[in-house]
């Protein structure tokens, strides 16, 4: 066929063609940036404030279905989570075609699965899950559970900011209306209770998909099935946790739920105390473990206690 | 409780096994060992004072310590001055211990202890 147009200006076409009409003039979309099972999230320019926004678009083929529903729900889950962990919605709407779609932030950063090969130190990779983990505690009171976290699903900011993304499939406690028998999740990162298909999957799955967050971050793999397994796994890892830490990372990702920590805020509060150096729920200490746990926290104080004793022993001694 | 609470707790404290430990390096001074520790524990409580004073304002771990450390030695050194009865100082053996109880005070009050408040 002759055409008058270069070949890159028809693909171009081709491809704008197929991206979604927005209504009105306020957003002009730019660029698409990711599309997951559920939509696809474009760039576009918010006109009447000036500023680059991100606008995530139902991949329903056609309106009302479940994909629309699910959008809806993310929207309205995201809009009720005010918090610096995750995206706040700015607007929502209906394309020409009756498909849903919602204005949200843009963020700027990668994903925690690129960004993970550029934490240095147990500390750094630590102050990044304890955010992760502090959005979870915030969700979790305010009655929603995320039901698919990984790595893929946790964005770094350039400036250290850390978000939990994709909503998508979490439920809002009692208003849940998963069916029995339907896998949400991830496998690798969901808990035996989502890979069952149960209905009621609660806190305790996140709690779970957190402990399988922090064993990927430290091994660089999702956790295996059996506890001895993951025990044995994390001995190996390239970062290798203490006792305390691994702990912790066990307790999260216990096969029965009732045995791991309940909400998020639980884990919170453990990682809390291990960052601080002190005892942890999650490992019961020896009696040396305790003493050298207390020598550390109190060590300039024993020090110096120390010093006074021996310079009166000395003088004593001198005499 | 606020930190020059706090230090005069402490210093306190202190002063008093400081003078009691009087009777372990210098068992000569058994005889006015109530006046030491008196003494001591006097100097312990302004010590405390003045530290925890100075904690409740600048919040440095490092000039906190040095200042108990300088305070307490300035307060040892008076102590020290006074001559025995048998007109011998102590000057070593008063001032060393006493400007680590000034360390102590110094670490304490500004780990611990309520800070000023803001208005």
């Amino acid at each position: 066929m002759t055409t008058w147009l270069p070949n890159a200006v028809v693909e171009h076409l081709r491809v704008v063609a197929t991206w979604p009409e927005l209504p009105g003039e306020r957003y002009v979309i730019d660029r698409p940036i990711g599309r997951g099972g559920m939509g696809t999230v474009y760039v576009a320019r918010d006109t009447a404030l000036e500023r680059d926004v991100a606008v995530k678009v139902s991949n329903a083929p056609a309106p009302g279905g479940g994909l629309d529903d699910r959008l809806r729900q993310e929207a309205r889950v995201l809009a009720r989570l005010e918090h610096p962990g995750i995206v706040p919605v700015h607007d929502a709407g209906l394309l020409a075609d009756g498909r849903l779609f919602y204005v949200m932030k843009l963020v700027h950063g990668e994903t925690l699965s690129t960004h993970v090969a550029r934490i240095e130190g147990e500390a750094a990779m630590l102050g990044i899950f304890e955010r992760v983990t502090e959005t979870m505690a915030f969700a979790h009171e305010a009655g929603v559970v995320h039901r698919d976290l990984k790595p893929s699903n946790v964005m770094v900011g350039r400036f250290g900011e850390v978000l939990v993304l994709d909503w998508g499939v979490a439920s809002v406690m009692a208003k849940d209306t998963t069916l029995a028998g339907t896998r949400v999740g991830t496998p690798g990162f969901m808990s035996p209770e989502q890979a069952r298909g149960e209905a009621a999957t609660g806190t305790a799955s996140d709690v779970f998909a957190l402990g399988a967050l922090l064993f990927w971050m430290l091994t660089g793999d999702a956790p295996p099935l059996t506890p001895d397994e993951a025990t044995r796994r994390l001995r190996a890892a390239p970062r290798r946790p203490v006792k305390r830490l691994a702990a912790i990372v066990l307790k999260s990702l216990a096969p029965d739920a009732s045995q791991r920590y309940a909400h998020a805020a639980d884990l919170a509060a453990d990682l809390a105390r291990y960052r601080a150096g002190g005892p942890v729920s999650a490992h019961r200490e020896t009696a040396l473990e305790r003493a050298g746990h207390w020598f550390v926290k109190y060590r300039t104080f024993i020090l110096l206690i120390a010093a006074y004793l021996v310079m009166r022993a000395m003088f004593a001694f001198l005499r | 409780m606020n930190k020059p609470v706090l230090g005069a707790l402490v210093g306190g404290i202190l002063g008093i096994f400081d003078g009691l430990s009087a009777l372990v390096s210098a068992p000569e001074t058994a005889p006015q060992i109530v006046g030491i520790i008196i003494g001591s524990t006097f100097k312990g409580l302004i010590v405390g004072v003045l530290v925890g004073w100075y904690a409740s304002r600048v919040q440095s771990l490092a000039k906190g310590m040095i200042v108990g450390l300088i305070v307490a030695a300035f307060f040892a050194y008076l102590v020290a001055a006074m001559p025995q009865p048998d007109g011998t100082h102590y000057y070593w053996e008063i001032m060393l211990p006493g400007s680590i109880v000034g360390l102590i005070v110094g670490y304490a009050t500004q780990k611990y202890g309520r800070a000023r408040r803001i208005a």
